[in-house]
């Protein structure tokens, strides 16, 4: 057993793919690294970032990456994005059996401005690309910077998100509320407040992510694994009907819990028996009780 | 930023395996790409940091860490975030041991 949370994106990919099968495109070696970070005098990294290539899943070819949070807090610049997007390009054309994202960004690198909006613009793009191809994609979030801004809408683009409690995900980051909204609205300092309201077994009683793991790399790697052959069976292509039960979704969520404080009162609204004790579960007790409290796109017409 | 150059060239061992990227460019913390290279029998490594005016305490540090290894047709570059001095010895030492598989 080993944590996810701890490893950097370099030493997550040998615990995730098969052992010993992943292969990097663009390697550290190659340089290729941010051009706008040398001209504002600011450091770089030979990977800018993102560790992107192909190998195999439980002997499925799966093309893959991982977001490096120390860096920038996984922030995408230009390049970052673009060998995002080869690689899901790429994915395309070798018909991949999935890709697999361990995604840990804050989102745009605003020192790139433009350069890293249209970035992260893209990657959606081409994420929706893949599963329109029928290839499923599986996004994990379990790393300390959490999955904010462009990314997280980038990950809710995927098939299926695998959580840990630890994982955040959200689309404006807790200090972004607090400086725009007020400390009354939001105190990013309330680590707890942060962390049910952006953390995974938020994201998971909501709805948001489709499956919750302790913080394991065995775990995701078995949770990717499952949910690889799950949206396989099913069809990994965004339909129609998956749009309007999202919307549907959102909608129930904003007349439920639309005037709701805290996230203590929307999982006491779902049913919750003892929100207060939410935070204090394992893993695995926790699924066990919210199994039948969690919304979800296919459940009630209520 | 500030980029360091260093040369040494008495080495004896040269890199057996592939090139290997250890460390994160982070607040305190850098990353370290070591690499077979053809170099006339020398090792080269290359400092770019973020901490400018060290150049002294980077020298010191890269002599030690060439006396400890000996290296030959070796390049390194560095990434630095203003990491200490025994930081960068240990990242160096990990990344020597990511290709030969252990201590000298």
């Amino acid at each position: 057993m080993s944590s996810y949370l701890e490893l950097s994106a370099r030493q997550r990919i040998p615990h995730l793919f098969d052992a010993g099968s992943f292969e990097e495109f663009l390697p550290p070696g190659a340089r290729v690294v941010s051009p706008h970070l040398a001209q504002l005098d600011a450091p770089v990294s030979f990977d800018d970032g993102v560790v992107v290539g192909r190998g195999l899943l439980d002997g499925q070819v799966v093309f893959g990456a991982a977001q490096e949070g120390g860096f920038m807090g996984g922030a995408v610049g230009e390049v970052h994005g673009a060998k995002l997007v080869g690689m899901l390009g790429r994915a395309v054309i070798e018909n991949a059996h999935a890709v697999l994202l361990l995604l840990e960004s804050g989102g745009v690198r605003l020192h790139e401005a433009n350069a890293g909006l249209i970035a992260v613009s893209e990657v959606m793009r081409a994420i929706l690309d893949v599963r329109a191809a029928g290839i499923p994609v599986i996004v994990a979030v379990g790393g300390a910077n959490g999955c904010f801004g462009g990314m997280g809408i980038a990950a809710r683009c995927a098939n299926t998100v695998i959580m840990s409690e630890e994982g955040r995900l959200a689309m404006s980051g807790p200090e972004v509320i607090e400086t725009a909204n007020g400390v009354e609205e939001f105190d990013s300092k309330d680590r707890a407040l942060v962390w049910r309201t952006t953390g995974g077994k938020h994201r998971y009683l909501v709805g948001d992510c489709q499956l919750l793991v302790a913080d394991d790399t065995d775990a995701f790697r078995a949770a990717a694994i499952a949910a690889m052959k799950d949206a396989r069976g099913k069809g990994a292509a965004l339909t129609l009907e998956d749009l309007q039960a999202e919307q549907g979704m959102l909608e129930r969520r904003i007349r439920d819990f639309g005037d709701a404080p805290d996230p203590l009162e929307v999982w006491r609204r779902l049913g919750v028996p003892e929100p207060a004790a939410v935070p204090m579960l394992k893993a695995d007790a926790f699924l066990a009780m919210a199994a039948q409290y969690r919304a979800g796109p296919g459940t009630g017409e209520n | 930023m500030e980029t360091l150059h260093f040369r040494f060239d008495a080495g004896s061992r040269p890199l057996p395996g592939a090139p290997q990227l250890v460390g994160v460019v982070s607040s305190g913390n850098l990353e370290v790409l070591i690499e077979p290279a053809a170099l006339n029998g020398g090792c080269e490594i290359e400092v770019r940091t973020a901490a400018n005016g060290f150049g002294a305490t980077w020298e010191a540090v890269m002599r030690d860490f060439h006396g400890r290894w000996q290296l030959m047709d070796t390049r390194i570059c560095i990434n630095d975030m203003g990491a200490t001095p025994a930081v960068v010895s240990l990242r160096l030492d990990q990344a020597v041991e990511s290709v030969t598989g252990g201590p000298p």
